[in-house]
């Protein structure tokens, strides 16, 4: 099993490595969002509750961009099929496509969140950073949960692009819930608190409960 | 349009390719036809007889609320309808994984019906609901009420479930990925509710759960409604599976009969 999930993992990051379809797109799309929040809102530094909205809608749709992404190259050039001829526990390919996709996000926030900082967070982000890297960490891994489970389920349908972010951000809304409570104590200019403990423990428990569905119902998405 | 309209079930009985057990496929078809033909005379007749029973109950006994006043009554017809909807959507989630672990069509074509008949009940309760936060906090939407926000989002995202079914050609997978989609869901609908109550203040006064201190008549009135209203949605669903069942049975037949 986990020679499997490695196999496809490197697979999976090579290709994004030599196409470079994905994370390059996620990464410019959110800077130029935060570009695009400055003007829509006309603010020059934003904090608090803004900061956080501002920051998770980012991430958000930035990640839609590599769900909708994840599968299509499979399904086109019938790496769905090479996979379903080998005898390999099926759960390995949710496993690796998770832990790419989240190696994306991870990529991705690299990127942003300096960004975000630079660009339009009021308060510095030093202080807040290994706070936000809790909260940063526990979202990922419920976006990349969900985020595969969808993009396995609209790869296959005629409207694949305009269904996978249907889907996924009515149950990304808890995730923002968390994410965005979370954080928005931690953009504000005298930042004294951590993170809520509610907040952290809501999102353990969604990526908790998300993994776990995916995990009992991905096999019955790579049948055929 | 036409291809949505169409039951997910009919392409299915194509009598060209029978399944396996096809000797006796046509009267195994028939009987399940007539069981639920059977079961829809008393079922109809119950609710004919518990819907007006309940609006007697709603108009004529139930007191009227010292505070909201005549409005409150919109209660009896609002509560019920979210409770059912929320319900036939984990009962879709249940019927789902029925499907996928026998794989008999049945089931998702049972969990089809009680997803669609959960949207239209759902589109009542928003709707019912809006009209009691007009009258009684002077808004159409409220934002700080977790309840009609989880039922909004829950809304939205069944609302995916038909383009997403419709969206898959093949009739076999778009079962599977139905009901896919149906039991995932059916489990984000308990834990939406947990998170949006969480993000929000409980600011609001009466309702769900506190039922239990509903003076006598009320809850009454209140359990006869909401009896009313699951016997309607099992009405209706009923209708609507035996609706489809008898739509395949006749496509079947015409075709082995060769009429086009």
């Amino acid at each position: 099993m986990r020679r499997t999930v490695g196999a496809l993992l490197r697979k999976e990051l090579l290709v994004e490595l030599r196409t470079l379809e994905s994370v390059p797109g996620m990464s410019l799309f959110a800077v130029t969002t935060f570009v695009v929040f400055h003007f829509a809102l006309n603010q020059n530094t934003v904090s608090g509750d803004e900061a956080a909205g501002i920051l998770w809608v980012t991430l958000l749709f930035a990640a839609m961009l590599g769900v909708n992404r994840l599968f299509v190259a499979d399904q086109d050039q019938g790496g769905f099929d090479a996979f379903l001829l080998a005898p390999v526990d099926r759960t390995a390919m949710l496993l690796a496509k998770a832990i790419a996709l989240l190696a994306y996000l991870a990529v991705l926030e690299l990127i942003a969140v300096p960004a975000f900082g630079l660009l339009l967070l009021a308060p510095p982000l030093s202080q807040t950073m290994p706070d936000l890297l809790v909260v940063l960490v526990l979202a990922d891994i419920g976006i990349a949960a969900i985020g595969t489970l969808v993009a396995a389920l609209a790869v296959q349908t005629r409207a694949r692009d305009l269904l996978g972010p249907l889907l996924a951000l009515p149950l990304l809304v808890p995730v923002v819930i968390g994410a965005a409570r979370a954080s928005s104590p931690l953009l504000v200019l005298t930042h004294s608190s951590g993170p809520q403990g509610r907040w952290l423990a809501t999102l353990a428990l969604y990526d908790l409960v998300f993994g776990l569905i995916a995990y009992a119902v991905f096999d019955f998405l790579l049948e055929d | 349009m036409s291809s949505r309209t169409s039951p997910p079930e009919e392409r299915s009985e194509n009598p060209a390719t029978p399944p396996q057990g096809s000797p006796n496929r046509a009267p195994r078809g028939f009987r399940t036809n007539t069981k639920y033909g059977r079961g829809l005379r008393p079922l109809s007749i119950a609710t004919i007889a518990a819907l007006p029973l309940a609006l007697a109950l709603v108009f004529f006994y139930a007191p009227i609320e010292a505070e909201e006043g005549f409005l409150q009554k919109i209660f009896y017809l609002h509560v019920p309808l979210a409770i059912v909807t929320l319900c036939g959507f984990v009962i879709g989630g249940l019927l789902a994984i029925v499907h996928l672990r026998t794989r008999d069509r049945q089931w998702d074509l049972r969990s089809y019906v009680a997803i669609h008949m959960s949207l239209i009940f759902g589109v009542a309760t928003l709707i019912t609901g809006s009209i009691w936060a007009r009258g009684s906090w002077g808004h159409w939407w409220v934002w700080s009420e977790p309840t009609l926000v989880s039922f909004l989002i829950v809304m939205l995202l069944y609302a995916t479930y038909q383009p997403l079914r419709f969206a898959i050609e093949d009739p076999e997978r778009q079962a599977r990925y139905a009901s896919v989609f149906a039991i995932v869901a059916g489990a984000f609908v308990p834990l939406n509710f947990l998170a949006v109550r969480l993000s929000t203040e409980y600011l609001h006064p009466r309702v769900l759960g506190s039922s239990s201190n509903l003076p006598a008549p009320m809850a009454f009135t209140f359990l006869v409604s909401l009896v009313a209203m699951s016997l309607l949605f099992a009405t209706l669903c009923s209708y609507e599976l035996m609706a489809k069942r008898t739509r395949m049975l006749l496509k079947a037949r015409s075709r082995t009969l060769g009429f086009r």
